[in-house]
C-alpha cells in the first residue's frame, strides 16, 4: 500500500527536485569527501616539498632574509655528494640500519615463534612486552641519558654486576667506539616488539594442517622450520623490514636526546646532521638540497623493496 | 579440546614462557625504573650502587611542578619562629615556591593539540575512507599510494619550507598550526587504517538503507558510521599516540606558546645540574596514559601499527 503510495510520489515529482531530495550523486559525494583530505596533504606535503626542491638551487638562507638570492644550479647537490662529511653521516645511519634490523628480527623472530608455543599467560606478557615502543621516543631517550650515567647509571651498574668492570670507567655515550652501539642498543630494546608483532601475525597465519602434512612425512622439526615456518613468514618479515628502515632512515628524536649526534660525529646519523645544517648553521638551500636527496633515497629503495617483497608474497 | 600432532609439549611451553617472560622482565626493568625514580629524593636518584630499596617522597613531583628560588641565610634568620608546616619545609630546605613551573602549561598542550589534531584527521580520515572504500574515485590506488607516500618523508626534510610557510602565515608556534600539521602526517595512518575497517563492512547493509529510501548520508553516518565505531575509536588512539609523542616537529616548529611536553621533559633542570627525580616524574605522567591506551589497545595493536598492512 505505502510503497505504492512513494512509487505515486517519486514519479510524480521532477527528476531535478528528486535528487535534491535523494541528496546529492556518488559522484559528488566521493568529491566532497575526499579533497579535503588530498587538498591538506597537498599543503602540508607536497607544497612543502617543491618549494624544497626549488631552495635546494638557491644559496638562500633563513637567517639572512635580506640577503640577495641567487640562482646556484646543482651546486648544492655537487657540494653535498662531495662531502667526506655526508659519507661519514650516511655511514652511520648504514651502521645503525643494518645492526637495528639484524637484532630486531632475530630477536623479535625468535620471541614471536616461543609465544607462539602457547604457553599460559602469554597474551598479557605479550602486551608487557610491546610497552616500551608506544612510548615517546623523545622522553624515553632522554631517560636513557641517566641509565647509562658512567657513576650513577643503571647500565653501568648491570655491566660491573655481570663483567666486575668498574663502572666509572667507561661512558656508554661519551666514548666515541661505544657510542654508536648506545643507539642501537636502545632502538633494539624500542622496536624489537615491533618486529615480534608481526612475525607473530606471520607465525599465526600459517595453517597447521602443512605442519601435519609434514609430520606424516616424517620431516624433522628442523627442516620443518626451514621448509615451512621460515619460508611462509619472511613476507611477514620483509614487511617488518620495509616499516624499520623507513623508521629507521629518518631516526631522529631517538638519538638527539641520547647522544645528540656525539661524541665528534660518531652518532650523526642523515635527520641530525640535516637539522644541523637547517636550523643551526642556517643554510637553508644547502639543507634542502641535502632534505631532497635524502627522500630520492628512502622512496628509491623502498619502491624497490616493494617490489622484491611482491615477487616473494606472489610466489 | 582439540588434539593435534603439531600441539607443542608441556616441557617446551615452560620453556618458552620462561623465557619471554624473562626478556619481558629485562624489557620493563627501564620503564620501572622511570617510575620509582619520580619517587625518589634527589640523592638517592644518583646513589652508587643503584637503590631498589628507597624511601618513597613526592619531591620529583614537587619540583616538577612548581618553580622555587633559594631563601639566603640571613632572610631565614630574620623570619622568626616557624608557624606553618610551609614555614618549616622553607627552613628545611632553604627554598620557597614562587609558582607553578611551566609542565603543566606543556602538559595542557599537549592535550589541545592531541586531542585536536586526532579529532580532525580521524574525521577528515574517515569520510576519505568511506569514499575511498565505496566509490569509484579517479586515480584510486595512485591516490591511496601518494597518501602512504607522505610518511616516507622525513620530518625534517619538510620542516624547512613549513617553518618559512608558518611564519609568513603567522602559524609558527601556535595551536592551530601544529593541530594542522599533526592531522596532515596522521592522515595517511587514518585513511589506510579506516579504509580497512570500513571494507570489512557487508556493502548489503547500506543497499538495504538506500532500498528503505534513506539517502547517501543517512546510510553513512546512521548504517555505516555504527558499525565502524570500534575501528574509528582505536584509529583515533593511534592518531592520538602520534601527536602525543611528536618531537621533531614539536622542537623545530615551536618554541613556547604551542610546546608540547616531548620537547620540553628532557630541559627540566634542578638546581645543581639535572634534576632526575622530576625529569623522571615529568615522563611518568606523561607515559601513563599511552601505557593504559596500549593496554587498551591490544587487538587492534599490530593493524594500528601498520596501516593495516598486516591483519591478526
Amino acid at each position: 500500500m505505502s510503497d505504492h503510495l512513494v512509487q505515486r510520489v517519486a514519479s510524480a515529482t521532477p527528476p531535478k527536485l528528486a535528487r535534491r531530495i535523494r541528496g546529492v550523486s556518488d559522484r559528488t559525494i566521493a568529491w566532497l569527501f575526499v579533497t579535503p583530505t588530498i587538498f591538506l596533504l597537498l599543503a602540508v606535503n607536497i607544497f612543502p616539498l617543491i618549494w624544497t626542491i626549488r631552495l635546494s638551487l638557491t644559496n638562500f638562507r633563513t637567517n639572512r632574509p635580506n640577503n640577495p638570492v641567487e640562482f646556484v644550479g646543482f651546486d648544492n647537490y655537487r657540494k653535498i655528494l662531495t662531502n667526506p662529511d655526508t659519507w661519514a653521516s650516511l655511514q652511520a645511519t648504514a651502521h645503525f640500519l643494518i645492526w637495528t634490523i639484524v637484532l630486531q628480527v632475530v630477536i623479535g623472530f625468535t620471541l614471536a615463534y616461543l609465544i607462539n608455543k602457547k604457553f599460559r599467560g602469554n597474551d598479557l606478557w605479550t602486551t608487557l612486552i610491546v610497552l616500551p615502543m608506544m612510548l615517546s621516543p623523545a622522553v624515553v631517550g632522554n631517560f636513557w641519558t641517566f641509565l647509562y650515567q658512567p657513576q650513577i647509571g643503571l647500565f653501568n651498574y648491570f655491566i660491573e654486576f655481570i663483567s666486575g668492570v668498574d663502572p666509572a670507567s667507561f661512558s656508554m655515550i661519551g666514548d666515541v667506539s661505544l657510542a654508536p652501539w648506545t643507539i642501537v642498543l636502545v632502538d633494539t630494546w624500542m622496536w624489537t616488539p615491533f618486529v615480534m608483532l608481526i612475525c607473530l601475525a606471520g607465525l599465526r597465519s600459517i595453517p597447521p594442517s602443512i605442519y601435519e602434512a609434514a609430520e606424516c612425512d616424517r620431516a624433522s622439526k628442523w627442516r620443518q622450520f626451514w621448509t615451512i615456518t621460515l619460508p611462509m613468514a619472511l613476507p611477514f618479515l620483509m614487511l617488518a623490514v620495509l616499516f624499520r628502515g623507513i623508521e629507521n632512515f629518518k631516526m631522529f628524536d631517538l638519538v638527539v636526546q641520547l647522544t645528540g649526534g656525539g661524541p665528534g660525529a660518531t652518532t650523526l646519523l642523515t635527520s641530525i646532521d640535516l637539522k644541523r645544517e637547517a636550523f643551526e648553521k642556517w643554510r637553508t638551500g644547502f639543507a634542502s638540497a641535502y632534505a631532497v636527496i635524502l627522500f630520492v633515497t628512502v622512496f628509491g629503495l623502498a619502491s624497490i623493496y616493494v617490489k622484491a617483497l611482491n615477487k616473494v608474497k606472489d610466489r | 579440546m582439540s588434539y593435534s600432532i603439531t600441539e607443542p609439549s608441556n616441557r617446551q611451553k615452560w620453556f618458552a614462557g620462561v623465557l619471554v617472560i624473562g626478556y619481558a622482565l629485562l624489557t620493563l626493568l627501564p620503564l620501572a625504573w622511570i617510575i620509582a625514580t619520580g619517587f625518589k629524593t634527589p640523592a638517592d636518584a644518583i646513589a652508587y650502587p643503584p637503590k631498589v630499596v628507597f624511601t618513597p617522597s613526592l619531591e620529583g613531583y614537587v619540583n616538577l611542578f612548581t618553580s622555587r628560588s633559594r631563601v639566603t641565610p640571613e632572610d631565614l634568620a630574620a623570619m622568626g619562629p616557624p608557624t606553618t608546616w610551609y614555614d618549616t619545609i622553607v627552613r628545611q630546605y632553604g627554598m620557597v615556591i614562587n609558582g607553578p613551573s611551566r609542565y603543566g602549561e606543556r602538559f595542557m598542550n599537549s592535550v589541545i593539540i592531541g586531542f585536536g589534531s586526532t579529532f580532525l584527521s580521524v574525521f577528515l580520515g574517515t569520510i576519505a575512507a568511506y569514499a575511498f572504500s565505496r566509490f569509484k574515485v579517479p586515480l584510486k590506488d595512485d591516490l591511496l599510494f601518494f597518501i602512504l607516500s607522505t610518511r616516507m618523508m622525513p620530518p625534517i626534510a619538510v620542516a624547512i619550507p613549513i617553518f618559512l610557510m608558518y611564519r609568513q602565515m603567522g602559524l609558527s608556534d601556535t595551536h592551530l598550526g601544529m593541530i594542522l600539521l599533526y592531522t596532515a602526517v596522521n592522515l595517511s595512518l587514518s585513511v589506510w587504517l579506516l579504509k580497512g575497517f570500513i571494507d570489512e563492512i557487508p556493502i548489503e547493509y547500506e543497499e538495504a538503507a538506500l532500498i528503505d529510501g534513506y539517502t547517501r548520508f543517512q546510510a553513512f553516518y546512521k548504517v555505516v558510521l555504527p558499525q565502524a565505531a570500534t575501528g574509528i575509536a582505536s584509529t583515533a588512539i593511534f592518531c592520538l599516540i602520534f601527536s602525543w609523542n611528536e618531537y621533531a616537529f614539536a622542537v623545530l616548529l615551536t618554541s613556547g606558546t604551542a610546546q608540547t611536553a616531548p620537547p620540553f621533559i628532557p630541559t627540566i633542570i634542578g638546581s645543581g645540574g639535572k634534576d632526575w627525580p622530576a625529569v623522571a616524574a615529568g615522563a611518568t605522567l606523561f607515559l601513563l596514559p599511552i601505557m593504559i591506551f596500549t593496554i587498551l589497545l591490544r587487538k587492534h595493536l599490530l593493524r594500528g601499527i601498520t596501516f593495516g598492512a598486516v591483519r591478526k
